[in-house]
């Protein structure tokens, strides 16, 4: 379902501004795990706003793709862009990158050893260099977004997982990225905590913010989502509207992935 | 016994001596330790290679050796000539014990989930800030039962520098050992020494290791 504001930015991306409107591409990318060839010519263009689902079944690379657009994982041949500026070797230039694209990992890796707050604030406070009161002001109003203000003296172990993962999107959220990449942001949770997840990151899209979402969530595809992208062995094997896709997939691996988990 | 009690001032300054040898040298190679640590499991290569050299030639090497290196071989060579015989104490303890103290908290290091350093990257954190916000905080948490042993062993190991004329608390009980009847008791004496100063530092290490527990 694409806002109406998202349309036109799609379709002036289609005419004039393609380069300009495009925050992260990935040119003929592949990667490798030794003999493994894990991502296979990836071409992948996001747009400024864009909300893209990745779909996929186990091993088909999609975690390696999230992890090469901020260089979690280097990889090996072709290019990857971030709002016009190819990715930088690992260093203090590549650190300042990654402050600009959000990641919210399945395990949410909330600092342990930190209280809630200072998980938000600790990149802010390291990275962009704000002031302590600053940043906890901020951090406070993010918390209080997520839902989970009232927690922020508190260590992770002292949340349950939903309330974690919505830290983890806060954490994220308080560097102001250009970008957020969510790898199974919902797989480790308990039922009744997903939809408190996905509400968050439906509001964010909402709010126009450029997602990278790898999930099976097909409702959340369906609320949010502008594009689903499907990967098999390595491969984008198909794009198209979440609708479409759901509805009327084209490849044979498609529909054989989707046969699997719509019987569940 | 009346060796021990009416030359107890004696005694006193051997063991502060020990003290100050065993703190000095603590302090010392828990930061060269942490230091080598992050080299090893760190990105430059170079500083891999160095690092990792550096402990397994030292690990295998007797502490006495890397006395007579500090204390005569150093010197030959123009280093540490005018040094007090404490600190040169200290350098020969602290060559030494930096290694030990490095796999404790390299062990430490490798039972800090995987995912607590990737999300430290992906907030732009760099490699620094990554070890010293979010890994070694959390590394140094798990090493603290490790790390007592090490620095237990380290304040036995600074008796080794009687050998070299420090009239520490070692050196102390043999000259008193040399002048006494009663070596027994003066044994003891010195032993219960060492006792409480490792009883010390066990009961640091038990006492952070609790607060953290309840920290987490
Ligand atoms: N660090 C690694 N070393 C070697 N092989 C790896 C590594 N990480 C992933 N792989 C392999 O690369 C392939 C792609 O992995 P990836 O995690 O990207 O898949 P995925 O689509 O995210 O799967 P899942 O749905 O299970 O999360 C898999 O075959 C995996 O075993
Ligand atoms: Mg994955």
């Amino acid at each position: 379902m694409a806002r109406p504001g998202r349309m036109w930015i799609v379709s002036g991306a289609m005419t004039t501004h393609r380069t300009t409107d495009d925050l992260v591409v990935l040119d003929h990318v592949d990667k490798w795990f030794g003999q493994l060839h894990v991502l296979k010519d990836v071409d992948l263009r996001i747009r400024r706003g864009e909300v893209v689902v990745v779909i996929g079944p186990s091993g088909s690379g999609k975690s390696t793709l999230c992890r090469a657009i901020n260089r979690l994982e280097p990889i090996d041949k072709g290019t990857i862009t971030l709002d016009g500026k190819p990715l930088p070797e690992e260093g203090k230039e590549l650190a300042a990158l990654r402050a600009e694209v959000g990641m919210v990992f399945q395990s949410f890796n909330l600092f342990a050893h930190k209280t809630i707050l200072e998980n938000v604030t600790l990149g802010p406070i390291k990275v962009r260099g704000h002031k302590k009161d600053a940043a906890e002001k901020r951090a406070r109003e993010l918390l209080d977004r997520v839902g989970v203000g009232h927690q922020a003296e508190k260590y992770p172990a002292q949340l349950s997982g939903g309330q974690q993962q919505r830290v983890a999107i806060a954490r994220a959220l308080a560097m102001e990225p250009k970008v957020m990449l969510f790898d199974e942001p919902t797989s480790a949770l308990d039922p009744e905590m997903i939809s408190e997840v996905l509400e968050v990151m439906v509001d964010l899209a909402k709010q126009g913010m450029t997602m990278v979402v790898v999930t099976h969530e097909m409702g959340f595809a369906r609320t949010a989502g502008d594009r689903v992208v499907f990967m098999a062995d390595g491969a984008i094997v198909e794009e198209a509207t979440p609708e479409q896709f759901f509805t009327n997939p084209q490849s044979d691996r498609a529909k054989d992935f989707l046969g699997k988990i719509l019987k569940h | 016994m009346d060796d021990v009690t009416s030359e107890f001032d004696l005694v006193l300054q051997a063991f502060w001596l020990t003290i100050q040898l065993a703190a000095l040298s603590g302090v010392v190679s828990l930061v060269l330790g942490t230091v080598l640590a992050a080299m090893r499991v760190g990105p430059v290569a170079p500083f891999r290679l160095a690092a990792t050299t550096y402990v397994n030639v030292v690990r295998n090497t007797p502490l006495l050796i890397v006395f007579v290196f500090v204390f005569v071989a150093f010197p030959n060579l123009g280093l540490l000539v005018g040094t007090p015989f404490l600190l040169k104490g200290v350098v020969a303890v602290s060559l030494y014990t930096a290694p030990f103290v490095c796999e404790a908290i390299r062990a430490g290091i490798n039972a800090v989930p995987l995912g607590q350093a990737e999300a430290a990257r992906a907030i732009g954190l760099t490699f620094g800030q990554t070890m010293g916000n979010v890994v070694l905080p959390q590394a140094f948490r798990a090493a603290v039962p490790p790390l007592a042993s090490v620095l237990i062993a380290m304040t036995k190991n600074t008796s080794i520098a009687a050998v070299f004329g420090l009239m520490e608390a070692t050196a102390r009980m043999r000259y008193f050992t040399n002048n006494s009847a009663d070596d027994t008791v003066i044994f003891l004496v010195f032993a219960l020494g060492y006792i409480i100063i490792v009883e010390t530092l066990s009961a640091g290490a038990w006492g952070l290791e609790r607060r953290w527990r309840v920290a987490r």
